[in-house]
């Protein structure tokens, strides 16, 4: 569990990125924090491992200030995954994907064979074990990213809009690998976006800020679309038009879903268990 | 033309070499003088560059400074200094490295900042220390840029290394000088043309050099969509 008590995070200048900002994000569920540019998302990211350092307030992770650590070896326990990879272009694939492990001091052929197989986990060929980054496509260096996350087996994974760049088919893959995934290795995730799509397909948590990681409102996707908390979450999540405002159209052959617009969306058919969330 | 020959001639007269004064004792002093030079100014100014890169701090002092001490007139500041420790190599060695510090701290620090923010982000998120970005990122990124400091600063050390023989510190510059005394032309150009032959060698050596130090996930690099290399900086706002 990671708990934000009253964070706010001023940075040299006065720009004021994160105003008192306090939420729990639970074990081993994803939440997404969802925004445009300036509500404060990859801030309140970037708190969590102490690449920024709140200003006033405290972080916790499972009760330990994590002021009170040090922030090389906090950052060696929590998974990192950034926009473009930031893969270090000098290393070779199965090099990047070890560091970490290395760094910590495991021998580099023991962190090589594990890194052999987490490139399994995130679906890579272990054929490109020796390519380096810049021979390889954007998603495919997102996966050695999530790779390198994984490396060190952590609790917790922050992701910085880590899909962000590359295009949408491969970003639907991404995504459907990373739900495969969370299923598998009940990580805690926090993952930042500014596509609410991409927080609902992925969020169990969603959490919407406005500017200075205000936040408009927490809840599950099934929450957040059924109750809206103002107008601008509405408009934010397209509930109030467009392709989330469906409507049910009696046609001579059963009935279908039609969006604002009127064109077709989808079918009602009956629910699955668990199906709600 | 004629004297060119002349020159070409002097420069293969086996009558000119051997000896203290001979072609290769004096291209020896040049090199070994040029040599120790470079390994002075890069102790001096490869930790200097190397601090301005990594932390940022400082740049706007010793960019300047470095900057204006290239303005120096290298004869005047080895005549200075020769006043005050004598004659002999000392004096030029002090000039020189004065000479070859900014090439030498502009190649160290500019390769730190010619690599991209994001994987020096990267690199400290993931739980490098400072330490490791420093030895295991920056300084192999910044290699080959670092070479082509230390290219040029050969270049020019070993072209003005020349006035050394000026306060008798020896090296080629022997036959300048006392070429243009003597009025002997050809050996004056021969002495020169053994200069350029050395310069153009540690051109060539360091070209070589600065293509071997890219490393190779650098060099395998596509030309990538320029589009998709926005900068972000080191605290980016959400």
């Amino acid at each position: 569990m990671i708990e934000f008590r009253s964070v706010s995070k001023q940075f040299p200048g006065g720009t004021v990125a994160v105003n008192d900002f306090s939420l729990v994000i639970p074990s081993r569920k994803t939440t997404v924090l969802v925004g445009s540019s300036g509500s404060g998302k990859t801030t309140i990211l970037r708190m969590i491992n102490r690449m920024i350092d709140p200003t006033s307030g405290s972080i916790e992770i499972d009760g330990e200030d994590i002021s009170t650590l040090q922030p090389v070896k906090l950052r060696r326990r929590i998974g990192y995954v950034m926009q473009n990879s930031g893969l270090l272009p000098h290393f070779s694939v199965i090099d990047n994907v070890a560091t970490v492990p290395i760094l910590s001091g495991m021998p580099k052929k023991k962190a090589r064979e594990q890194s052999l197989a987490l490139l399994d986990t995130v679906g890579l060929d272990r054929s490109l074990a020796h390519r380096y980054p810049s021979q390889l496509s954007g998603g495919q260096q997102q996966r050695v990213g999530v790779a390198r996350g994984l490396a060190a087996n952590p609790n917790i994974l922050l992701m910085d809009e880590p899909f962000g760049a590359v295009d949408p088919i491969v970003r639907a893959e991404l995504q459907a690998e990373l739900i495969r995934l969370q299923r598998e290795l009940d990580k805690t995730v926090v993952f930042v976006t500014h596509d609410i799509d991409e927080a609902f397909l992925l969020g169990d948590q969603v959490v919407i800020l406005e500017t200075g990681g205000h936040i408009v409102q927490v809840g599950s996707p099934t929450e957040i679309l059924s109750d809206p908390a103002n107008d601008f979450v509405a408009s934010f999540i397209g509930a109030d038009k467009g392709k989330r405002a469906l409507t049910i159209r009696k046609t001579p052959r059963g009935e279908i879903l039609v969006d604002s617009e009127g064109r077709a969306a989808g079918v009602l058919v009956p629910a699955q268990d668990g199906a709600d969330r | 033309m004629n004297l060119l020959l002349d020159a070409i001639r002097w420069v293969f007269d086996p009558a000119n070499y051997g000896g203290p004064n001979g072609i290769d004792t004096r291209s020896g002093e040049h090199l070994a003088l040029s040599g120790l030079v470079l390994l002075i100014a890069v102790v001096i100014a490869v930790p200097f560059g190397y601090f301005i890169g990594h932390t940022g701090h400082g740049r706007g002092i010793i960019v300047p400074l470095s900057g204006g001490v290239r303005a120096l007139p290298t004869l005047g500041l080895l005549i200075l200094v020769a006043l005050n420790v004598g004659i002999g190599v000392v004096a030029p060695v002090v000039a020189l490295v004065v000479l070859a510090i900014p090439s030498i701290l502009a190649g160290a620090y500019s390769g730190f900042e010619a690599i991209d923010r994001r994987v020096i982000d990267a690199a400290r998120a993931v739980g490098m220390t400072e330490w490791q970005i420093l030895i295991r990122v920056e300084i192999p990124l910044g290699l080959p840029l670092l070479i082509g400091g230390l290219r040029s600063a050969s270049l020019q050390v070993i072209a003005t290394a020349t006035l050394a023989d000026y306060v008798s510190g020896g090296g080629l510059g022997h036959f300048l000088f006392l070429g243009l005394q003597t009025n002997n032309y050809p050996e004056m150009l021969g002495g020169s043309i053994v200069v350029i032959v050395l310069a153009l060698a540690s051109e060539g050596l360091f070209g070589l050099l600065q293509r071997l130090v890219v490393p190779a996930g650098v060099a395998a690099r596509q030309p990538k969509d320029v589009r998709l290399r926005p900068v972000r900086s080191q605290t980016a706002l959400g």
